[in-house]
């Protein structure tokens, strides 16, 4: 893994790092027939952003974060057709807190636990808020869905088209923000601090450090950036589902995150745009032999390519280093 | 006169294995004290019972005439203890920069600053630094803890310990297993640290504990067996008993 | 008030049947996760894999039902031992994120196997002549498979609980378990001693995926649905134990039942809520290991 958090690392914007954007511009210009899906690579890789903050950088292992997700996709749905709060601005600030809330509550509950103990309370709490959008069906809308939310248009100018402009341009500035925001958490003395947790938990107290409060800290941030993602998601597709819930698309957003590589960054953006590419293509066709070759990626990338597409990038320019020299 | 840690009838047992017998033990403010005794004595346990790893089954640990015994571990830090570990427990994939600047940066109240950047916190990297040169280190300041040979990982273990400019310093085999340059910085290290520091080493090297300590408490089985000067311990029957068996006058 | 007490009755008769299954196939896993320290999420995939080769016996090769039950367990268990050489073994040492990452990859295979080879309905269980009709015990008429459940658990979890007291193999099972690097340093082959428990413990799942075919329906989504529940057996019930997730599945079972039974509107919400309550209470589970 490069060393690139910490007090040794350089915290300037590297060139490569403006590539993401350019090419989402160049998307936006020249390939116009597949904004609906680039809004969605978009959106997760926010989500995955989130994952990799708690996951690659503090260490914690969850099975259920799309919980979150989940949470910010219905809250914005129900803001929309129960409440008629429409506001796209405010719709996605409510999730985020509603989002934050159940990351504060849920992260007291499973931070003090270990292991196994830990992981299970991810999948019960998934679990839970599953079961709950399924029963509620007043509120959720049940196994329908909530369909037909509206979205007013964005500070009142710009309308959501139904060619998907806005919304791909309106995913890719919340984007921005949070990639800001989570690159600037990264390279923070509070970021050195979550990785040093994750090295080394014990070490952590040992030096005096407040290993459960910077935890919750953190657990509640990337609950907010990925209920942000599920608000987005709704008001990108204008309908909301139960399949943001359970452990569907805690585990897919798992293996994108493994895909693109663990603890980097930029793995959250690599993994999510080859993951969701991939299955545009194939998994209409194929869906089960997709399901079949996701399981069959997982094992290759944990036996053989532990550092996912970002970690074989770096072994191929070590070696073109090593033959320079 | 406070002293700088103080236990008062400590007990510890996991159901009938009893690890810690009515521990009695001062260290006074600018301590220079060796605990030694034979394997599975139990003093890595009773460190352990004075950080506040191990909560006591009886018993009080006082830090600065303060009752700690059920803060936690960090909390402990907070009030000025520092340790370091048997076993090197380092932040592998970070550097050794890194390693030292987590410390400090604890130390400081500056480790839940999440705006500013890690690297433009000049002063906690250049006392880094200068606390890895201490220690003949500093070269090494951006390879990864865990590509350190053995010995220079134990400096390290050494050095995150001392950027917590702790008020008692407890150091569990700090040389053991450490080849002699890396060990000769280790002990220089100490020598250097202010007077003012109550400083507990655990050792088995019996050279290193009579040039050090100015005072040694003998722990068997959990117990207290005696403590006294070097000479008194030097000279004590039944310290030699437990270290060398019966039949050796 | 007689009907009250009748429904008491069934409910807790059918919450006993589902908790021994659950216990029989989650057993497996609170011993190789004591053992191993290894998060094996896939351990679902093995009851589901038993559940198959039980309904495809019985009703395409009409092989005799106890027979059928053999095979799920031998099957299963010979299966596993070579996912254990092949995969398990190279990561035991590993981050936990990879064991987890591992699993996971085996439950997508198994899941899309079991789609392709089975389609995606419920399978259906045909039950030999004679368990199948009521059984009449102090006059009130039980289903009679239960019943076939309820005391063939017994037997088998009885002689697991022999085995894992009395036997040489039981012994440095528990040694294994309290202290790996003692138990290697006497000697014992905790490798193959591995090896051998991870075989009894999938193999034990897989029976009970066949058992209970009845109760928790084969279906290529098993693993997954299934998965909490096994792990939350482990957890309350207390890692590396054998007599806590006893008691933790016959306390799910029990309460899972009741709840469908009496408030479906809530599902297994409760379940999941009770969970996240005792748990709060008691970190290591009803009778782990307190650190």
């Amino acid at each position: 893994m490069s060393q690139h958090i910490g007090y040794s690392a350089n915290a300037r914007l590297r060139w490569t790092e403006v590539l993401p954007w350019v090419f989402s511009a160049l998307v936006y210009y020249y390939l116009p027939e597949y904004l609906s899906l680039g809004a969605r690579v978009l959106i997760y890789i926010l989500f995955a952003l989130s994952l990799d903050l708690i996951v690659g950088y503090s260490g914690i292992i969850t099975l259920g974060h799309a919980a979150f997700f989940g949470v910010g996709a219905y809250t914005c749905g129900i803001l929309s057709v129960r409440f008629h709060l429409t506001d796209p601005v405010l719709s996605l600030f409510i999730s985020a807190l509603v989002s934050a809330v159940l990351g504060l509550v849920t992260g007291a509950i499973i931070l003090r636990t270990k292991r196994l103990t830990q992981l299970m309370l991810t999948l019960a709490i998934a679990a839970l808020c599953l079961e709950v959008a399924n029963k509620a069906t007043n509120i959720t809308g049940g196994a329908d869905g909530l369909s037909g939310v509206s979205i007013a248009p964005i500070a009142g100018l710009f309308n959501f088209d139904m060619f998907g402009k806005t919304a791909f341009l309106w995913c890719l500035l919340v984007l921005f923000v949070g990639w800001y925001l989570v690159r600037r958490v990264i390279f923070s003395p509070f970021g050195a601090s979550l990785t040093g947790i994750r090295e080394n938990n014990l070490r952590m107290q040992a030096i005096g450090a407040g290993v459960y409060g910077k935890l919750m800290y953190v657990y509640t941030f990337s609950a907010a950036l990925a209920g942000i993602a599920g608000a987005l998601l709704t008001q990108t597709n204008q309908f909301v589902g139960l399949n943001v819930l359970g452990f569907e698309p805690s585990g897919e957003l798992l293996v994108m995150l493994i895909l693109g590589g663990v603890g980097r960054m930029y793995g959250a953006f690599v993994g999510p745009i080859v993951f969701l590419i991939a299955q545009d293509f194939l998994a209409k066709q194929f869906p089960e032999y997709w399901t079949l070759g996701i399981g069959v990626l997982l094992l290759f990338v944990v036996l053989f390519a532990r550092g996912g597409i970002l970690g074989m990038v770096d072994r191929i320019l070590g070696l073109f280093k090593g033959s320079a020299k | 006169m406070t002293m700088a840690i103080q236990t008062k009838g400590v007990c510890m047992s996991f159901g009938a294995l009893t690890v810690a017998e009515d521990i009695n033990f001062e260290l006074p403010v600018g301590a220079r004290h060796a605990l030694i005794g034979p394997n599975g004595a139990g003093k890595t346990t009773f460190v352990n019972l004075l950080t506040g790893r191990l909560k006591p089954t009886s018993g009080s640990v006082f830090l600065g005439g303060l009752d700690v015994t059920h803060l936690s571990q960090a909390d402990r830090v907070k009030k000025g203890l520092g340790r370091t570990f048997q076993i090197n427990t380092l932040f592998n994939k970070m550097s050794v920069l890194d390693n030292v600047c987590l410390s400090i940066a604890e130390r400081e109240n500056i480790s839940n600053q999440f705006w500013s950047t890690a690297a433009s916190q000049k002063r906690i990297i250049e006392e880094s630094l200068e606390l890895l040169n201490l220690l003949g280190i500093s070269g090494d300041s951006k390879v990864l803890a865990k590509d350190l040979p053995y010995g220079k990982q134990r400096l390290v273990e050494m050095a995150i310990a001392l950027g917590l400019k702790p008020k008692v310093l407890l150091l569990d085999e700090p040389a053991a297993g450490v080849p002699s340059v890396e060990s000769h910085r280790i002990l220089q290290a100490i020598d250097s640290l202010p007077s003012e520091i109550a400083i507990m080493i655990i050792e088995h090297d019996m050279d290193l504990v009579f040039k050090f300590a100015k005072k040694i408490t003998v722990l068997v089985q959990g117990k207290v067996l005696c403590e006294g000067t070097p000479d008194e311990i030097a000279n004590d029957r039944r310290v030699h008993q437990v270290y060398l068996g019966e039949g050796h006058e | 008030m007689d009907s009250f007490f009748a429904s008491l009755i069934s409910v807790a008769f059918h919450g006993l049947a589902y908790g021994m299954i659950l216990y029989v196939i989650s057993v497996g896993l609170s011993i190789t996760m004591g053992l191993m320290g290894f998060t094996n999420l896939a351990h679902g995939v093995f009851a589901m894999a038993g559940g198959y080769v039980l309904v495809t016996s019985l009703s395409k090769f009409n092989i005799p039902f106890p027979l059928a039950l053999f095979l799920s367990f031998s099957l299963i268990a010979l299966v596993s031992v070579v996912l254990e050489k092949l995969l398990y073994q190279r990561l035991y040492g590993a981050i936990e994120l990879e064991q987890v990452l591992l699993t996971i990859g085996i439950i997508y295979i198994g899941v899309a196997c079991a789609r392709l080879t089975f389609g995606t309905l419920q399978q259906p269980v045909v039950l030999p002549e004679y368990l199948r009709g009521q059984f009449s015990l102090l006059g009130r008429d039980f289903p009679a498979y239960r019943v076939f459940i309820i005391c063939f658990s017994s037997l088998i979890i009885g002689g697991l609980w022999f085995g894992v007291e009395r036997t040489i193999w039981g012994a440095m099972v528990r040694a294994s378990v309290d202290h790996g690097a003692m138990a290697q340093s006497i000697g014992i082959n905790t490798k193959r001693l591995f090896t051998i428990t991870f075989a009894l413990g999938s193999g034990m799942a897989g029976l009970g995926g066949a058992l209970g075919a009845d109760i928790v329906a084969i279906q290529p989504t098993y693993p997954l649905e299934q998965l909490v529940f096994f792990l939350i057996v482990v957890s309350v019930g207390g890692l590396g134990s054998l007599k806590g997730p006893f008691v933790a599945a016959l306390l799910i079972g029990v309460t899972d039942t009741a709840c469908k039974y009496w408030i479906p509107e809530l599902g297994s919400f409760f379940i999941y809520i009770a969970t996240i309550a005792l748990l709060l209470w008691r970190p290591a589970g009803l009778f782990g290991k307190r650190s």
